[in-house]
């Protein structure tokens, strides 16, 4: 495998923890992003769009997110794209929602959905 | 390809012991829906309303609309891949329930489904106000995945679409219109003088719950393609997928893309329609790539002058969107998007997650951050239990009276970027 799995959704973590490489993280949405922006200064590519599935910035607390394993110099590609997805997401500000197990659990759903597919792709082909 | 489609108007909607259209008016036996939608053994239970325009009513979580069509002549049958086998659709002739829509709703991913108010403020940013709509709300047997469950709604939704079109073979529609395309050199030598222009489609495609279908293939997996305008016609192209209700095409926008309608409106007068070219919106990275270079590609295969390209939501989709219009515009082909904007509440903010200045000519379908109060109605069909948490809701969105304070996005059609929709800057 030549890619790892960024996440702060623990049912990503339980899901592929066997069978991926994964670092997980007890963060909100725009830390996260805002790591994997130190990820991509360091040389690791982006793999997956940060703002997959249309769910709007905040108003999912949950976000996988796919990225190179090889470092090389800084992918100019990747970088702007987490820089204008972190500028996205700062715009929404905060969205109170009531956050009941149901709700959560669906959150944490879409986005297991999302990389799942994101998966099926990066394992289908070697780039 | 040449497609005659005969318009049966529907009036009215009401349930009765036989099934039967018979002076605009449908009756539907509720059994008989009820037979047909239990068949699928992920469904528990299901109820049957109808909606009309200018009732004091709210649907709600909306899934999908449909409009019941039925082929009467020629190859293949509607929804190919779903109802019938995969031969190519798109001529011949087919008859569609106007004035009416089958539309499903119940839970499945709560925050990802809409509202239609059928009279008050709300009504005007919905375009399915204005139908009869016959109602399915469905419950899921316990247990099951909702992707599963997502399947089973969507199969019913056309399953009772299509029960209730077939009522129609033995009628003589109200009206008909005729839709016909050329071949690539046969548009050449007819039109010599007119620019060709195709539309280019992008289809929701990230994923479970996020899936359009064409012919029954998920979008997601295939490569960007070319169709005949009049094959949408005929249900090859359906919704699958939960996404935020004002931006998503139900299956209903395919059947009536108002893009390709007004694209045969000019064909031939101020322009030579060439083509329909789809491609999809994947999360992966270099899906994106792909996707976009074969239809940057393929335009200039075909010597396009001109293209007009809609995306299918939010976010990821938007780099998609830039991507498509950046490489096309690079192969000389005039490029004219539409989209929608999340623009903040006060419309202040930058619009779309990614822009480039190729993309200088674009049509916007609204802002979805826009904040609007819906009145409270006399009657709710579904549930309101998930409108304080469907995207565009708040905490408080639902007011103790039953009004809502939500943004537009919470409204399914609203911001439509196929334009199928009624906001205005005139």
């Amino acid at each position: 495998m030549n890619y790892f799995i960024v996440t702060n959704n623990p049912m990503v973590r339980d899901e592929f923890f066997e069978s991926n490489e994964i670092v997980y993280f007890d963060m909100e949405f725009e830390e996260l992003l805002n790591k994997v922006k130190r990820y991509c200064e360091e040389g690791h590519k982006l793999l997956t769009h940060p703002l997959s599935g249309s769910v709007k910035p905040k108003e999912t607390p949950y976000k996988s997110i796919l990225i190179s394993k090889e470092k090389k110099d800084i992918d100019m590609s990747s970088l702007n794209c987490i820089i204008n997805c972190i500028d996205s997401c700062k715009k929404f500000g905060i969205i109170n929602h009531i956050m009941n197990n149901e709700k959560d659990t669906d959150f944490q759903l879409v986005d297991l959905s999302l990389i799942t597919s994101a998966l099926m792709s990066a394992d289908s082909c070697n780039i | 390809m040449k497609l005659e489609l005969g318009y049966i108007n529907i009036k009215d909607i009401v349930f009765g012991s036989e099934s039967k259209i018979s002076h605009g008016v449908l009756t539907v036996n509720k059994n008989a829906v009820k037979d047909l939608v239990l068949e699928d053994e992920l469904i528990a239970d299901v109820s049957f309303d109808v909606a009309k325009p200018g009732e004091s009513v709210r649907i709600t979580p909306v899934k999908d609309v449909i409009e019941p069509r039925v082929k009467v002549e020629g190859k293949g049958g509607v929804f190919p891949g779903w109802l019938s086998g995969v031969e190519t659709v798109g001529s011949g002739k087919t008859y569609c329930l106007k004035g009416m829509a089958v539309v499903t709703a119940g839970k499945i991913v709560g925050f990802q489904e809409g509202i239609i108010d059928m009279s008050g403020i709300g009504a005007k940013y919905t375009p399915f106000s204005t139908l009869n709509n016959f109602v399915v709300v469905c419950s899921p047997v316990k247990n099951v995945k909702q992707h599963d469950y997502e399947k089973a709604v969507r199969i019913a939704g056309f399953k009772v679409a299509s029960y209730l079109a077939k009522l129609s073979r033995e009628l003589t529609p109200d009206s008909t219109e005729i839709y016909e395309t050329c071949g690539i050199k046969e548009g050449i030598e007819k039109y010599p003088n007119l620019p060709r222009v195709a539309y280019v489609q992008m289809l929701q495609s990230q994923g479970l719950l996020h899936d359009t279908y064409v012919y029954g293939v998920d979008a997601k997996k295939t490569l960007s393609t070319i169709m005949c305008p009049t094959e949408v016609m005929d249900g090859a192209i359906v919704s699958g997928n939960c996404v935020s209700a004002c931006d998503k095409n139900p299956t209903y926008v395919h059947m009536n893309n108002p893009v390709i309608h007004d694209l045969f409106a000019e064909h031939g007068k101020t322009l030579n329609f060439v083509c329909h070219i789809i491609t999809n919106e994947n999360v992966y990275l270099a899906d994106k790539q792909r996707s976009s270079d074969w239809t940057a590609k393929m335009c200039r295969l075909l010597d396009l002058d001109g293209i007009i390209l809609s995306q299918e939501g939010f976010g990821n989709p938007d780099a998609d969107l830039i991507m498509n219009c950046k490489k096309i515009e690079a192969e000389g082909v005039k490029t004219v998007i539409i989209t929608d904007e999340y623009a903040g509440r006060d419309g202040k903010s930058q619009s779309l997650a990614d822009s480039d200045p190729a993309a200088d000519a674009v049509v916007t379908a609204g802002n979805a951050n826009e904040l609007i109060k819906l009145p409270a109605m006399d009657k709710v069909i579904g549930t309101l239990d998930f409108v304080n948490s469907i995207a565009g809701g708040g905490e408080n969105s639902l007011q103790e009276d039953g009004s809502i304070e939500i943004e537009i996005q919470a409204i399914t059609g609203a911001t439509n970027e196929a334009g199928f929709g009624y906001l205005s800057a005139r």
